[in-house]
């Protein structure tokens, strides 16, 4: 288990790079017979984290994997520091999901995969396996089945997995919903360490808290479209729409 | 490391397929192919003469067991060097139409007609074998055919032919059509205590005769002649023709001919040689 | 009610003399049946795992066929592959007709099927957890079906324990393309035919039950490795 005041080992000293700004222009997607994001337009510049809250069904995890390229817009574009979104760009962003999603393997093993799949060499493989598991605290656990861990210790192997690629972009989709509030404050903290590495961090959260705790700026969306979207102290301090007021304080928003 | 994996699994798997088939492929070419009938192999005699002639030439004889039709149609595909079958008329038109080179006569058994021993036709001791068909279709009582084209299939047809009855009329009444080889045809024939036509080698052999006898038999009517041929290498360069004319002309020799008289079951002689001296 | 009791005292006899017409029997039928399942396995695990991927017009008709292809008969196998490696036919040069090869090809048209059908459903399933992880992680397509084949092995192993079932148990293919010649291409199912033929019925049953034995103990193996590699924890 992480130790909260204990400091944490540096990654070396390579520092990302992310392309910014990120520019949602016009973004529509339909689904099913509906249209899930509705004229999305912002514009994200910060190099801290960023995040995206809203009500259920509002779009949030929808916009994350368009962002992310693992869907195609209906219509409209996203740029990133003025390019359109390609391959190369998408193999600069890591995700992790809302539940974790591990192989049948062994703990270790499946940060080798993923490492294996960007082309990483054997020996070089190994070493950033270790420092993975390390950052995460899992260790110990190197040979364990990935899938006999706990909630918590599975949703940080996804993350020290994602970290081990070197993103430049790091998505995440509401990663500690599940979770206890020792794992939580875990991810959150591997999360700032992240940060401080210089890489951009796009988090969908539905925990007030924990927004406040991370994010330098929040979006918040409601019925795919982008309504407010401003640095985090305004946000939740100024509310601007009747909306984003009734959500702040617990209501019900339809 | 996924592609190391590959590999090792893929040459592994060509390594253990090369291993396990190669002996088919190296194996001597000391061999011969001969397209024959069910009857004739389940009566046992191959089993009795091919050492013989393996001892004397070293050619391994392998023999397919299939019914005379399909044996003469692989020998017209090339699928075999030497034909051995029991029906003249086929063989002899096998011939004619150049698959074969030329037909020899080989030996002749005879068939029997064998039956319950309650014998509801009333047919025991018939010196016609017609006669006894005759009044098999009478009484309707049930008859096992063979029904796939074969040699005793065709020698069938022809003591029907003369009986003026044509019993495929009945068929899936009482006259039971089983498209086997004699002795799947045997089996049916005791399991439904229906009467049915077979050579005296298959049935002296046959393990599950039940209750049932031979009540027909010696009606000159009844002979069985056996004819070899070599598939035509003209037609088929891949026969192997002088292989296959060692073994033709072994089984027309004195010394063919005597080993295929020395087959006994039970001290009963089944074939009988009649090669014309000088063959 | 005496034949099953001749047939397991017979089969008894023959295994505990070790009857070597029964071993050489028995040995060539494992050699085809073993070899047939090792090709197809690979041959059905690259196109069940690749259908369940690769996204290509008329796949859903390439599944269905593949699906539909499981219930062949061995009869017709054996015909087709007959016919392809006749004399006559386009494979003739390779004189493989009634030899063990030939019957490895046979079982091999046969089991090829079951193995692609089972690899692609369990694909399939796998994919609907793992497919956005994967592409996330930047997986080409043909690295997801390497990762799924492995993630699904015990599936797998259970598809090919599959096939090598409807191999061991056939005879209609390998009886018309083998020949059934003495030494050479009889396998015990052929065997189990002839004897049958000669109405020997206690010694067919007999080699029945011997088969028999020897595909529980092929069953029993895989999944003893099956539980001792879980024990290993999927490493």
């Amino acid at each position: 288990m992480l130790d909260p005041t204990s400091p944490l080992k540096d990654f070396g000293d390579h520092l990302a790079s992310p392309p910014l700004p990120v520019e949602l222009k016009g973004l529509v997607y339909d689904t099913g017979g509906k249209r899930v994001i509705n004229d999305a337009n912002a514009t994200i510049r910060s190099r801290r984290i960023t995040g995206i809250m809203g009500p259920n069904g509002a779009g949030k995890s929808i916009l994350l994997r368009l962002m992310h390229g693992l869907i195609l817009p209906t219509n409209g574009e996203i740029l990133w520091a003025g390019r359109q979104m390609d391959r190369a760009i998408g193999h600069q962003q890591a995700m992790v999901f809302q539940r974790p999603v591990l192989l049948r393997r062994s703990v270790a093993a499946n940060v080798a995969h993923a490492l294996g799949l960007r082309g990483i060499k054997r020996d070089k493989r190994a070493i950033c396996v270790d420092e993975a598991l390390r950052l995460a605290g899992l260790e110990r656990h190197a040979a364990m089945p990935a899938r006999v861990l706990s909630g918590g210790e599975q949703q940080r192997l996804c993350l020290a997995r994602a970290l081990s690629l070197e993103p430049n972009v790091l998505f995440l989709d509401e990663p500690t919903s599940s979770l206890d509030p020792a794992s939580t404050l875990a991810i959150e903290r591997l999360l700032l360490d992240a940060q401080r590495r210089g890489i951009k961090v796009i988090l969908v959260t539905h925990d007030i808290g924990q927004a406040r705790r991370l994010a330098d700026d929040v979006m918040f969306l409601h019925h795919g479209r982008v309504l407010e979207h401003q640095d985090a102290q305004n946000f939740f301090d100024h509310p601007r729409s009747p909306e984003l007021r009734a959500f702040l304080s617990g209501g019900l928003v339809l | 490391m996924l592609i190391h994996r590959r590999w090792i699994l893929g040459l592994g798997s060509a390594l253990l397929f090369a291993s396990l088939t190669c002996p088919s492929f190296a194996a001597e070419d000391d061999f011969i192919i001969v397209q024959s009938t069910t009857s004739t192999q389940n009566s046992g005699l191959f089993d009795h003469i091919l050492p013989k002639f393996r001892e004397k030439t070293g050619i391994d004889v392998r023999v397919v067991a299939v019914g005379t039709g399909q044996a003469l149609k692989n020998g017209r595909n090339g699928d075999g060097d030497v034909v051995l079958v029991h029906s003249k008329p086929d063989e002899e038109k096998f011939v004619a139409e150049g698959w074969g080179v030329k037909r020899h006569d080989v030996m002749y058994n005879d068939f029997v007609i064998v039956g319950p021993a309650s014998d509801p036709a009333g047919i025991a001791g018939l010196t016609h074998a017609d006669q006894a068909l005759g009044k098999i279709a009478a009484a309707k009582a049930p008859f096992a055919s063979r029904g796939d084209n074969s040699g005793t299939h065709k020698a069938e047809l022809r003591l029907w032919q003369k009986t003026g009855i044509d019993p495929t009329h009945a068929s899936g009444e009482w006259y039971l059509e089983t498209g086997s080889g004699m002795g799947a045809t045997l089996n049916t024939a005791v399991g439904k205590h229906a009467y049915t036509l077979t050579d005296r080698g298959t049935w002296l052999s046959f393990a599950n005769k039940y209750d049932f006898k031979v009540l027909v038999e010696r009606d000159p009517a009844l002979f069985n002649q056996y004819g070899v041929i070599l598939v035509n290498p003209k037609k088929h360069p891949r026969v192997k023709a002088e292989k296959g004319q060692a073994f033709v002309d072994w089984l027309t020799s004195a010394e063919g001919q005597k080993a295929i008289a020395s087959y006994k079951i039970d001290g009963q002689q089944l074939f009988f040689p009649n090669a014309p001296p000088g063959t | 009610m005496t034949d099953f009791i001749d047939a397991f005292r017979t089969a008894l006899g023959l295994i505990v003399t070790l009857n070597p017409d029964l071993v050489e029997i028995l040995l060539l039928s494992l050699k085809v049946s073993l070899v047939a399942v090792v090709i197809a396995s690979l041959l059905g695990f690259a196109i069940g795992g690749a259908l369940a991927v690769y996204r290509f017009p008329g796949r859903s008709a390439v599944s269905a066929g593949l699906s539909a292809l499981m219930g062949l008969p061995p009869v017709v196998a054996g015909l087709v592959v007959y016919l392809l490696l006749s004399n006559v036919g386009p494979l003739g040069v390779l004189q493989l007709l009634y030899t063990p090869t030939a019957m490895i090809i046979a079982q091999v048209v046969l089991v090829t099927p079951i193995i692609g059908a089972l690899t692609r459903q369990a694909c399939e399933d796998l994919l609907e957890e793992y497919d956005e992880q994967l592409r996330s992680l930047g997986a080409s397509p043909s690295a997801i079906v390497t990762t799924l084949l492995w993630d699904g092995r015990y599936r797998l192993i259970t598809a090919v324990l599959a096939g090598f079932g409807r191999a061991i148990a056939e005879v209609g293919a390998v009886m018309i393309v083998g020949g059934n010649i003495d030494h050479v291409t009889r396998t015990m199912t052929t065997a189990i035919a002839l004897e049958t033929s000669k109405g020997n019925i206690a010694l067919a049953l007999a080699l029945g039950i011997v088969l028999l034995t020897i595909a529980l103990a092929v069953n029993a193996s895989l999944l003893w490795v099956q539980r001792f590699a879980n024990r290993l924890a999927y490493a």
